[in-house]
């Protein structure tokens, strides 16, 4: 489809999208300004403050979403790879161009305007996944063939993250592992990724945590349990007598039982006895899966080893490997610690300008909270307060809803497609926003620690405005030309 | 790509989103539905309420004289973040005359936590408090070379005379328990701790205004908060008109000096209280501001208790004032008749002597006339032995109740809870269960209880009970709750004695006569046409009490008094002159016996009583 054909983008791109953009777009543009209101306002429009700025971001991603609408639909998947390395090249380049905001070193000026490239690189980044996994001859069947997106994703995520000090934007590229799993990556990988969550939050949070009864920590005692009910799981899913199960839970049961009965004695530790345990179905597995050629339970064998070996690693991660700012966000986040005035204080403000608007809300521009400046980056990161104080729980709901029915359009439009590259790429922006949605909202709502990174289309800020409207309407153009491609 | 082996996976990334903006939706409605705290959270972030004071109702007597007003004082207060660098400290001293140690100390104060816990750099802290106008005159002139400082102006109370100090009662700060019982009240809040002012706090009060202001996270104020639409001006408190003769009070509080004890004054009529003096008593001016609570812990302390007030708290056996309710129950119930006539052997008599000599068998109007106890003593006997004692003495035990029902509907052995005054004792007039208790069922009889008859013994009344007590008889058979509200709110509580009228004619005359004839004739004013009855009260821990009760004009009677000094001997030398010149004081404007009036101001009959 040529640029002078475009009578049929009218007809075949999907203006229900679109108008879901303009909905969202516009009506984050009324909390920004809701929330830089001061008593001194003057217009909605006046390019002095914010909301004015952002109208004419909106402005400009208006024009950028009809340009890109405008180029041929090929373009993308030509230009994707050299696209991918020219980006490469900008993100190193990048910490020495840019001035240090915040600690962040990811922010070009270009004269009036500042620039943030790694918003820029998502949409790059799930071109190169698109291309590289919808090649024909592409399957994936193993791990081997995951190494290389997982390259893609990886190299500029480290970038960002080492080079920039920008965590929250190299956190974002998390997302692409809903779109291998779309394309056959095991599922266990997800639930591995959740088991890792869960075991590093139950280590820091009661490693330091003493038992009522023995000696050891409440952590290390629940990790290690954990771990053997999903030895023992696994062991039964692939043992043939299935009455092997209530062997294993039985001889688990005696041993701590016989553990608490020592106990009266003398002091058990009781983390040890597990981990003891753990070790001990371990080496059974290995028998197993030796013994009845049951070799993929060798690899549960492998996620034990690591779990045990991370499960101690976490705390070294924790206190060595996080910057003092991520690790008191964590603490503040787990309950581990009171910081109104410090670290929790957006939290705890952003919770205050929620709560407070209550079922309707405080009406619009009457937000105290979030007028007032209690809560910091009020426009940009927490924009969700300024919902929340103004519209209240019906706003705050129905803006959840217009982002859920967004993003499951998105999946629909992904599954509609016969090329696999468009829907490969379909799924990397849904799952991008829904990445974005699920962070930023959960850190807003108290939930997830605080994690620097936008609400699409809500939050203040050119850059990431255009990073999702080139994001979104490169999907719109490819939905458009479906019909032309081949599947 | 229906034939994608992983079709399905769409549903579980659809339901992931979903599951998230369900998680995220239920967080929504705890945070916003749920839970209540942020409401209160954000208003305390971005409103700050400032309180307007209004300013207390006013306080007047039944002329119309004010009692009680408001002075102006002055609060210093500063605000540490908008005190610049160069801020002229020196300047500042100079100014309120204090030395730059005394700053030095002040500031590490307000900023110490332990003792100011609500500091902050934001918001202005008190520097200097309770300042009259002349203090801050300097520093008015030249705040604008003080950013920072502010003055805040509140009112306190202030008394045109140094009297009535307990009807009065005083305006303190708000303790934890009216925080609590009140949601009127806030820390640092004045309200009436005793006297009127805490009768009728809620009428002199006023209502407290308020102003919202908006600041944000600096403390910066941000204007009125929607206008001030949410604004509530201050409602100043309504003015007291009281019943008190301001004139007749300061008499009494002159004739009291220097003697420990009390008296009270009742228009009859309406139960609307002239006067009511108790000494040892204090400067009201004493217990206001910033020496209050040291004044107040030497008035706690104080062993002749000042704080007490003897005309509503402090009971005494009534003694021979007794003999004019004896006699009147008796009539009524059929005792005696104004003509019954006993015997009298003087110092001889038995089982009770009398104090006084005069001829016998003695009638009722002599009887009162000279306070004869004998007679008294028979009149009750024969009372309640009317009907015989009967099996187990229940018909003396019921001649005893019909008496004692009789005795307490002169007020008597109880609060007046229908009155506005706040601190009251009950006395008493013991019961048959407090004898059945002391000597058993059929231990006690007429003979047991005899010095109820005249008065001593286990009967307790308050000075104010018998002022009530003397109204009563003035009236012929009812009284209006004694009170000090000027309203006629207190009109309807009328209490009507099942005693005729005749019976009080006939101990009016008594009272008339003694008077004329009797124990308070030195005291009497012709002109005046008063009635009365002194008693002298034993007392086991000293000497005796010296009471008297009386009203004048005996045919129209405008004023009912009494008086108890306390350890002052015979109620006609003390008693009687203080009461007889309060009644001439009242009805002609008046005293005319200056001498009289000197010597018993001047008399200190305690060497330990203050003056404050």
């Amino acid at each position: 489809m040529r640029a002078s054909r475009s009578g049929n983008i009218l007809n075949s791109v999907d203006w229900l999208t679109i108008g879901l953009f303009v909905v969202l777009v516009f009506f984050g543009w009324l909390n920004i300004y809701g929330a830089s209101y001061t008593f001194d306002q003057t217009s909605i429009f006046d390019f002095s403050n914010r909301a004015g700025k952002q109208f004419t971001w909106i402005l400009g991603s208006f024009v950028l979403g009809i340009v890109l609408l405008l180029i041929d639909y090929k373009t993308y998947d030509v230009l994707a790879y050299i696209a991918y390395g020219l980006m490469l090249l900008l993100l190193l380049a990048t910490p020495f161009l840019a001035h240090d905001i915040k600690g962040s070193m990811s922010w070009i000026s270009l004269g009036p305007v500042s620039l943030q490239p790694a918003e820029f690189a998502k949409c790059i980044v799930a071109l190169a996944v698109a291309k590289y996994m919808g090649r024909y001859e592409y399957k994936l069947r193993t791990w081997r063939d995951l190494i290389v997106p997982f390259a893609l994703i990886g190299i500029p995520a480290l970038i960002i993250m080492v080079l920039q000090k920008e965590t929250g934007s190299a956190l974002v590229f998390a997302a692409f592992l809903l779109v291998f799993y779309r394309q056959g990556m095991s599922g266990y990988v997800l639930l591995m990724g959740l088991a890792a969550v869960a075991l590093f939050i139950l280590s820091i949070r009661f490693g330091a945590v003493p038992l009522p009864y023995g000696s050891g920590s409440v952590g290390m005692l629940t990790c290690m349990l954990l771990l053997t009910i999903v030895e023992i799981y696994f062991i039964s899913k692939e043992h043939p007598m299935r009455w092997h199960a209530w062997i294993l839970i039985g001889s688990v049961a005696a041993v701590y039982g016989i553990a608490l009965l020592v106990n009266i004695w003398v002091r058990v530790p009781f983390d040890w006895v597990a981990m003891g345990i753990v070790v001990a179905l371990m080496l059974y597995t290995v028998f197993i899966s030796i013994y009845w050629r049951k070799y993929q339970l060798l690899l549960v064998t492998l996620f034990t080893m690591f779990c045990i070996g991370y499960t101690h690693a976490c705390d070294f991660v924790f206190t060595k490997v996080l910057q003092p700012h991520q690790r008191i966000r964590i603490e503040v986040l787990l309950g581990m610690k009171e910081d109104p005035a410090g670290a929790g204080y957006n939290v705890n403000q952003a919770r205050i300008a929620i709560g407070s608007g209550r079922f309707l809300g405080k009406g619009y521009l009457n937000g105290t909270q979030t007028k007032l400046q209690f809560v910091p980056e009020q426009d940009t990161d927490f924009i969700f307060c300024t919902v929340g104080e103004e519209w209240g729980f019906v706003g705050s709901v129905l803006v959840l809803l217009v982002y859920l029915f967004f993003i499951l359009r998105l999946i629909t439009i992904a599954e509609r497609q016969r090329s696999v590259f468009t829907r490969i790429y379909a799924y990397a922006v849904a799952s991008i926003f829904l990445f974005h949605l699920t962070i930023n909202v959960g850190m807003v709502l108290g939930l997830l620690p605080v994690i620097g990174i936008p609400l699409p289309f809500f939050s203040y800020g050119g850059s990431s405005l255009w990073g999702f409207t080139l994001l979104l309407f490169i999907l719109l153009r490819l939905d458009a030309a479906r019909m032309e491609q081949l599947g | 790509m229906i034939n994608d082996p992983n079709y399905r996976r769409r549903f579980v990334i659809s339901g992931i989103a979903i599951g998230v903006v369900l998680v995220y939706i239920i967080r929504l409605f705890y945070l916003q539905i749920i839970d209540q705290s942020t409401k209160d959270q954000a208003d305390n972030n971005a409103l700050v309420k400032q309180t307007i004071y209004p300013s207390r109702g006013l306080i007047y007597d039944r002329n119309g004289e004010l009692l009680v007003f408001n002075q102006p004082i002055y609060e210093i207060t500063m605000t540490m973040r908008e005190m610049g660098k160069d801020w002229d400290t020196t300047a500042f001293c100079r100014s309120l005359q204090i030395s730059r140690a005394e700053f030095d100390e002040r500031i590490s104060e307000i900023k110490d936590k332990r003792k100011n816990r609500g500091y902050s750099r934001w918001t202005p802290q008190v520097f200097m408090s309770q300042l009259k106008k002349e203090d801050i005159a300097t520093l008015q002139e030249s705040l604008f070379l003080f950013p920072g400082i502010a003055i805040q102006k509140r009112t306190l109370r202030d008394y045109t005379y140094k009297a009535a100090a307990h009807v009065l009662g005083s305006v303190g700060e708000v303790n934890q328990n009216d925080i609590d019982g009140d949601e009127y009240y806030s820390r640092g809040d004045y309200s009436g701790r005793d006297g009127l002012e805490r009768t009728y706090e809620k009428q002199l009060r006023g209502e407290k205004g308020v102003e919202i202001i908006m600041r944000d996270s600096r403390g910066r104020i941000q204007g009125s908060y929607q206008n001030g639409e949410l604004d509530k001006t201050a409602v100043a408190g309504t003015d007291l008109h009281t019943t008190l003769d301001i004139q007749l009070q300061l008499l009494a509080e002159q004739l009291l000096a220097g003697k420990i004890g009390s008296a009270v004054a009742i228009e009859p009529k309406t139960g609307e209280i002239l006067a009511l003096a108790s000494n040892p008593s204090w400067n009201p001016k004493v217990l206001v501001g910033k020496e209050r609570s040291k004044n107040y812990n030497m008035l706690l302390n104080d062993p002749t208790k000042p704080l007490l007030n003897r005309a509503t708290q402090a009971t005494y056996s009534p003694g021979s004032t007794f003999k004019t309710i004896q006699a009147l129950v008796c009539l009524e119930q059929g005792g005696i008749t104004p003509n019954t006539l006993y015997p009298c052997s003087g110092p001889q008599s038995t089982p009770i002597k009398c104090t006084h000599h005069h001829g016998s068998p003695v009638a009722l109007d002599r009887a009162i006339e000279q306070s004869c106890n004998p007679y008294f003593w028979c009149a009750f006997r024969d009372l309640l032995q009317k009907d015989g004692y009967g099996k187990e003495n229940e018909n003396f035990r019921h001649r005893y109740e019909l008496w004692r029902d009789a005795v307490m509907s002169f007020g008597l052995g109880q609060r007046f809870t229908d009155s506005d005054l706040g601190e009251q004792s009950s006395g008493s007039i013991p019961s048959t269960k407090f004898f059945d208790r002391v000597y058993g069922k059929t231990g006690w009889k007429a003979i047991t209880i005899r010095s109820l008859s005249i008065g001593q013994g286990e009967v307790l009344v308050t000075p104010l009970q018998l002022a009530n007590q003397a109204a009563t008889i003035a009236n012929e058979g009812y009284y209006i709750s004694p009170h000090l509200n000027r309203d006629d709110s207190m009109r309807i509580h009328r209490h009507n004695l099942d005693i005729k009228k005749r019976h009080f004619e006939a101990v009016k005359e008594g009272m008339n006569r003694v008077m004329i004839y009797g124990t308070g004739r030195h005291f009497a004013v012709d002109s005046l046409h008063m009635a009365g009855k002194t008693g002298t009260v034993q007392n086991p821990h000293g000497r005796d009490h010296a009471i008297f009760i009386g009203f004048a004009p005996v045919e129209d009677p405008q004023i009912a008094v009494a008086v108890v000094v306390e350890n002052a001997g015979f109620g006609a030398t003390w008693a009687c002159p203080i009461a007889s010149m309060m009644i001439e004081q009242y009805l002609t404007g008046e005293v005319k016996r200056k001498d009289l009036k000197k010597r018993i101001s001047e008399s200190v009959l305690n060497e330990s009583v203050k003056k404050w």
